[in-house]
């Protein structure tokens, strides 16, 4: 079953300078259970798409058009109320710092009990529920921890609460933005094993943001990789990063200090810069950037599947010439 | 090759607010945020310091170059003894040794513009005959940013080019040392590289030393030349960066370099897991610190701290059992 349909979404927003269109015609699904990882430079709209999902989008973000439709209905046409009730019970959302991602003056109990206000049960059982959420994610003494408040907690077990709260609610739709960026690799381990444990227990699905392509790999099922604004290529994650089909993507893969063997002083990087959104260049968004450039690059791409799994959005693709 | 920078049984204590009884009885808690650390970096060389947050690496670096004062130990630099000179003695090193701060951005003064940041030390050195403009033309161009960045102010320009801008201050009194606290936190890969390679090639032209502090274990193995891991405080191990990667002692830094998430969905890594979470500086373990968490730890590790062993090609480490 589809738990999330983004349709043609498109969001812009609204600066001195002009229109920004942060989004455009953004389409994708997550299936039942699936961990998905969106990779992409910064400024390629990940948050901008995360915040319309949660509907948290800054105040001169404009939806301009597309569909998200969760869980069979379109959340974006429904009232604030509407929305409410089925965001609330259906995604939460673990934040990129785990140093401030928890309210400092209150205990982290109290925080745990908060978050189950829609739960029409007792004190006790509310308390329970906290303790043994706990226990999951691996916080030693649960019991005598959550009379403590979140500066008493190192940053690996802050994120590690951060996730038992958002799983607190048994959401479908979990949405993690680069949760372990703050974290060094030993307890960045730690984290997306228990992410994948958990979501085998809850039978989440996975929205998964990440610069880092070895986390990606790791962990997701598919994989979305954004440029500028667009999603430019989108497949299982063997096969993408097997057999990356857009030049942005291969570039990218190829800048990865992980994946070059050799000791090198000089690191591949992706020539010029992201396109300024607010004047946007005609034809594919790459194309400047792109090393594989051909003349009918001048008009847009449309997305093309190159197998069942797999999809991209580059005029080399029709053109048989990759 | 002349060693530039001699560091040996560095000590930095924090004092550690007590209860008001102790306080009245004037006696003070402490905690050794750097706990007897010994290292040497060469003229023209790369040191990477790897570890997990709260080892020590920071106050390590703020330690070298004169921001926090070292307890004990020595802190050689050019066969001068750091530790213990006053401020207005100290000063003068300071050219000598520059820094570049863990959030790019936020070590900008915001009502400065770009050209009096990157100006600043001249003025704070007291050097009166040079032409300031000339100077920020200079180091603008050194860092690959445009002229026009020297009107501009911190909020105005990019994380990358904020980077630049650290990049551009840090060298403009010719350094011969410069400390680089996470250079690369929050980059996304390709603009990573382009940060590395200027810092590279800075290296070679300038004949600059470096000291790297990152728990980016993907760029140590390309930049550095030898590299030390901390755990609470002190170096374990250290080595040239060949050396480790290639054949690891330490527990810790098996465990360390076993947890780097590969970009290959399908490779299998055999990973050495830590148990629990790194001990608080208050109360130390006993015997070897590391034993709390170490999968090999044994009767030996609880009661007796192990002594360096030093093997081939000055690779040291300290553990009873590798």
């Amino acid at each position: 079953m589809t738990i999330l349909d983004v349709r043609n979404l498109s969001v812009d927003y609204e600066t001195e300078q002009g229109t920004l269109r942060a989004l455009r015609d953004v389409s994708f699904t997550i299936e039942d259970n699936k961990i998905v990882g969106v990779v992409g430079e910064s400024g390629c709209g990940k948050s901008t798409l995360i915040s319309s999902i949660i509907n948290l989008l800054a105040n001169n973000a404009v939806l301009s058009s597309g569909e998200i439709i969760f869980q069979g209905k379109d959340i974006v046409r429904l009232s604030e109320d509407e929305m409410r009730d089925i965001l609330g019970v259906g995604v939460s959302i673990i934040f990129q710092d785990p140093m401030q991602t928890h309210n400092p003056v209150l205990t982290v109990g109290r925080q745990m009990m908060d978050i189950q206000y829609r739960d029409k049960t007792s004190k006790e059982k509310k308390k329970e529920a906290a303790i043994d959420m706990l226990r999951v994610v691996g916080i030693p003494d649960p019991e005598s921890r959550l009379s403590q408040y979140p500066h008493e907690f190192s940053g690996g077990m802050r994120q590690r609460i951060a996730i038992a709260m958002a799983l607190m609610v048994k959401p479908s739709l979990l949405i993690a933005d680069e949760p372990t960026t703050a974290l060094d690799a030993t307890l960045e381990v730690q984290i997306i094993e228990k992410l994948r444990e958990l979501q085998g227990k809850i039978n989440c699905s996975i929205l998964f943001i990440s610069h880092h392509l070895g986390v990606i790999a790791e962990l997701c099922d598919e994989v979305i990789v954004m440029y500028a604004g667009e999603i430019v290529e989108h497949g299982d994650v063997r096969d993408v990063f097997h057999n990356a089909r857009h030049p942005y993507t291969q570039a990218l893969f190829a800048c990865d200090p992980g994946r070059i063997k050799e000791k090198s002083k000089n690191l591949p990087t992706i020539k010029g810069s992201i396109p300024n959104l607010i004047d946007l260049p005609s034809g594919c968004i790459f194309k400047h950037r792109c090393t594989q450039r051909i003349s009918v690059c001048d008009t847009s791409p449309a997305m093309h599947r190159v197998s069942e799994k797999q999809q991209a959005k580059c005029h080399l693709l029709t053109q048989g010439k990759n | 090759m002349t060693a530039l920078l001699r560091v040996s049984n560095a000590v930095v204590r924090f004092p550690v607010p007590g209860g008001l009884m102790q306080n009245m009885l004037f006696r003070k808690n402490f905690i050794e945020a750097v706990s007897g650390v010994s290292f040497s970096i060469e003229e023209g060389q790369t040191y990477a310091i790897v570890g997990e947050s709260g080892s020590g690496k920071t106050t390590l670096a703020r330690a070298v170059a004169g921001l926090h004062h070292a307890d004990e130990g020595s802190i050689l630099y050019e066969d001068v003894d750091l530790v213990g000179l006053a401020e207005k003695q100290f000063k003068k090193y300071r050219r000598h040794i520059s820094m570049m701060f863990q959030d790019p951005v936020g070590c900008l003064s915001p009502r400065l513009t770009i050209r009096s940041i990157i100006t600043e030390p001249f003025k704070i050195q007291g050097i009166k005959n040079k032409d300031l403009d000339a100077e920020a033309k200079r180091l603008l161009e050194m860092v690959g940013l445009s002229l026009d960045f020297a009107s501009r102010y911190p909020h105005q320009i990019s994380g990358g080019q904020a980077r630049r801008v650290g990049v551009a201050r840090a060298l403009a009194l010719n350094p011969k040392l410069i400390i680089a606290d996470e250079p690369t936190a929050g980059l996304d890969v390709s603009i990573q590289g382009e940060l590395l390679n200027l810092l590279m090639s800075l290296q070679d032209k300038m004949g600059l030393s470096m000291m790297i502090i990152t728990h980016n274990l993907n760029i140590v193995k390309h930049i550095s030349d030898k590299m030390g891991i901390m755990y609470l405080g002190k170096i374990v191990e250290e080595g040239s960066t060949e050396d480790i990667f290639t054949n690891p002692k330490h527990p810790y830094t098996r465990a360390l370099l076993s947890a780097n998430p590969e970009p290959d969905p399908d490779a299998v890594i055999d990973r050495i897991r830590l148990v629990g979470e790194p001990p608080s500086l208050i109360q130390r373990p006993s015997g070897c610190e590391f034993h709390t968490r170490c999968p090999f730890a044994k009767d030996k590790c609880v009661t007796t701290a192990p002594q360096v062993t030093t093997s081939h090609a000055n690779h040291s480490y300290s553990c009873h059992y590798s």
